[in-house]
């Protein structure tokens, strides 16, 4: 047992027991890290063009198959999700959106955590949901 | 001479039980849960484990209600911290079905589960069984300079400092902190990065800059504005969503921010 | 260590701005792919060159990879600063995103400018 027995990367990771806050976090985290690993991917893939048309052309056939767009779809949806809770978060960690202090009184529910937020949380949600709709009918032409 | 009271029908008290008596009589005609405590000492065991006790409840009972009567009917070596038993002194905090609560504070009925199970508050030292070092938490409280800074006396003359209704509404909220800890064990920064600065000390410093007798929020901003300190909360909110009092740590942290990004002066 | 260079506070304002920014560029970047036709023909080898050929296309190509380097590298390196603590490896953590985050760009800047220069 680790001295200051801190819960470690699974308590960093656990996304649940404390609301949808705490699930936002953690699906920043997944969708930031995934999305830099897409972008370095990106940046490998689009220098094939420098080797020519032949190389360009092979290297689409890896990825435009029926998993490389769904992997697409899910890049799509972490982007969006990555870009309306980032801007959710840049204003209110910028003091916006959180409320007045104000003499605490039971059942003293936080005014941080207020509809707003949580609302802006879902709306992030539900647009990441609608952009992967929207992309997977561009890939296939629909 | 004995002056003998008779009570009308339906207000007859019981015959005189004695106290086990009283309290069999009670369990068996109480609903009942399984209490589960987790039990360790540093000095001999190498990991936790889990003692189960059958223990009657009311609708009144609250988790410490239900360690106590553990811990004075059946094992008495049960370590925890305990003393107000009503969420005042912040001694009582752990982690109950999952998450960081004061035991006074939780209800066995409101926790809806035949099955309680209560451990020490996570990202603390186990000092034993239940009762965590706030060693940690101490020495970032005070590395916030958690006092009023001001050169000036009030002592001398009559000058005094002066607050409004409206000055004390900006930190009196923040100023309920009652130092239980809940808050530091729910944060998800917390449970992976020993240095940082938590947000009970966040809290605190935002506490004492927002508070107009304090004149030190130059020194508390530069304290904060590193790496381990303010910026890495990311507002996930468990610390807001745990505390017993309504500070609402994490509108502190966001307010404090402000400060640091240019938004307040 | 990066924050005895530069406060963490400009770090972090550097990190909103660039998100910022970025996802005008990125808007941009996905709206030129859809003026090409449906999605199959936007990605043929001819289209996308002749994107390249464009100046105002290419420094939007550029801006989108710096800006996003330097977020997403900024964002590890947050990331890997708090699984972990002390003062070797936070500073190999910071050099090594720093040293990552370059070797990006440089890399990036590499394909955009032959293309653009028709060194294809």
């Amino acid at each position: 047992m680790n001295k200051d027995r801190k819960e470690g990367i699974k308590g960093m990771a656990n996304p649940g027991r404390y609301g949808i806050e705490r699930v936002a976090y953690w699906l920043m985290r997944i969708t930031g890290l995934g999305l830099l690993f897409y972008f370095i991917g990106h940046i490998y893939e689009t220098s094939n063009l420098l080797d020519g048309k032949a190389a360009w052309n092979s290297m689409l056939e890896l990825t435009q198959t029926t998993e490389g767009h769904i992997f697409l779809t899910l890049v799509i949806g972490m982007c969006v999700f990555h870009t309306g809770n980032g801007i959710r978060l840049m204003i209110t960690q910028s003091g916006f959106g959180l409320g007045r202090p104000r003499r605490p009184d039971y059942p003293y529910t936080p005014s941080s955590l207020n509809m707003k937020n949580k609302l802006c949380i879902y709306v992030s949600i539900g647009l990441a949901a609608l952009a992967m709709m929207y992309g997977l009918g561009v890939m296939y032409d629909v | 001479m004995t002056r003998v009271i008779t009570l009308p029908k339906g207000f007859e008290r019981p015959s005189n039980l004695g106290s086990q008596q009283k309290y069999e009589e009670v369990k068996s005609s109480s609903k009942t849960i399984t209490l589960r405590i987790s039990k360790f000492n540093p000095e001999k065991d190498s990991a936790s484990t889990f003692l189960e006790f059958t223990v009657p409840y009311q609708k009144w009972t609250t988790v410490l209600d239900a360690i106590l009567e553990v811990k004075s009917r059946h094992d008495h070596s049960i370590g925890v911290r305990y003393s107000c038993r009503q969420a005042t002194c912040g001694s009582c905090g752990m982690i109950i079905n999952g998450k960081p609560k004061l035991a006074c504070f939780t209800k066995i009925s409101e926790l809806d589960s035949d099955v309680v199970t209560v451990e020490p508050m996570n990202n603390f030292p186990i000092i034993r069984d239940l009762a965590v070092g706030f060693e940690r938490m101490f020495t970032t409280h005070k590395r916030i300079k958690p006092y009023i800074i001001n050169e000036e006396s009030e002592i001398s003359g009559t000058k005094e400092f002066l607050q409004s209704p409206e000055d004390v509404e900006k930190y009196i909220q923040f100023a309920s902190c009652i130092k239980c800890g809940l808050c530091n064990s729910a944060c998800p920064t917390m449970a992976a990065d020993s240095t940082f600065i938590g947000p009970q000390a966040l809290a605190q410093a935002y506490r004492y800059i927002a508070d107009n007798r304090d004149k030190g929020k130059d020194k508390r901003l530069k304290i904060i504005d590193e790496r381990h300190g303010i910026w890495g909360c990311h507002f996930a909110g468990s610390c807001s969503q745990v505390c017993p009092k309504g500070v609402d740590p994490a509108m502190g942290i966001q307010l404090l921010r402000g400060y640091l990004l240019g938004y307040r002066k | 260590m990066m924050s005895s260079i530069m406060r963490e506070s400009h770090i972090m304002k550097i990190h909103y701005l660039t998100a910022l920014v970025a996802v005008g560029f990125v808007i941009i970047h996905i709206m030129i792919r859809f003026t090409h036709g449906s999605f199959a023909n936007s990605l043929e080898f001819e289209s996308v060159i002749a994107n390249y050929k464009s100046i105002p296309y290419a420094i939007v190509l550029e801006a989108m990879l710096i800006l996003i380097s330097v977020h997403g590298f900024n964002g590890l390196r947050i990331i890997l600063l708090e699984i972990k603590q002390g003062s070797a490896y936070e500073n190999a953590v910071t050099y090594g995103c720093l040293a990552a985050m370059i070797a990006l760009i440089a890399y990036g800047s590499r394909t955009i400018i032959m293309a653009s220069m028709g060194m294809v």
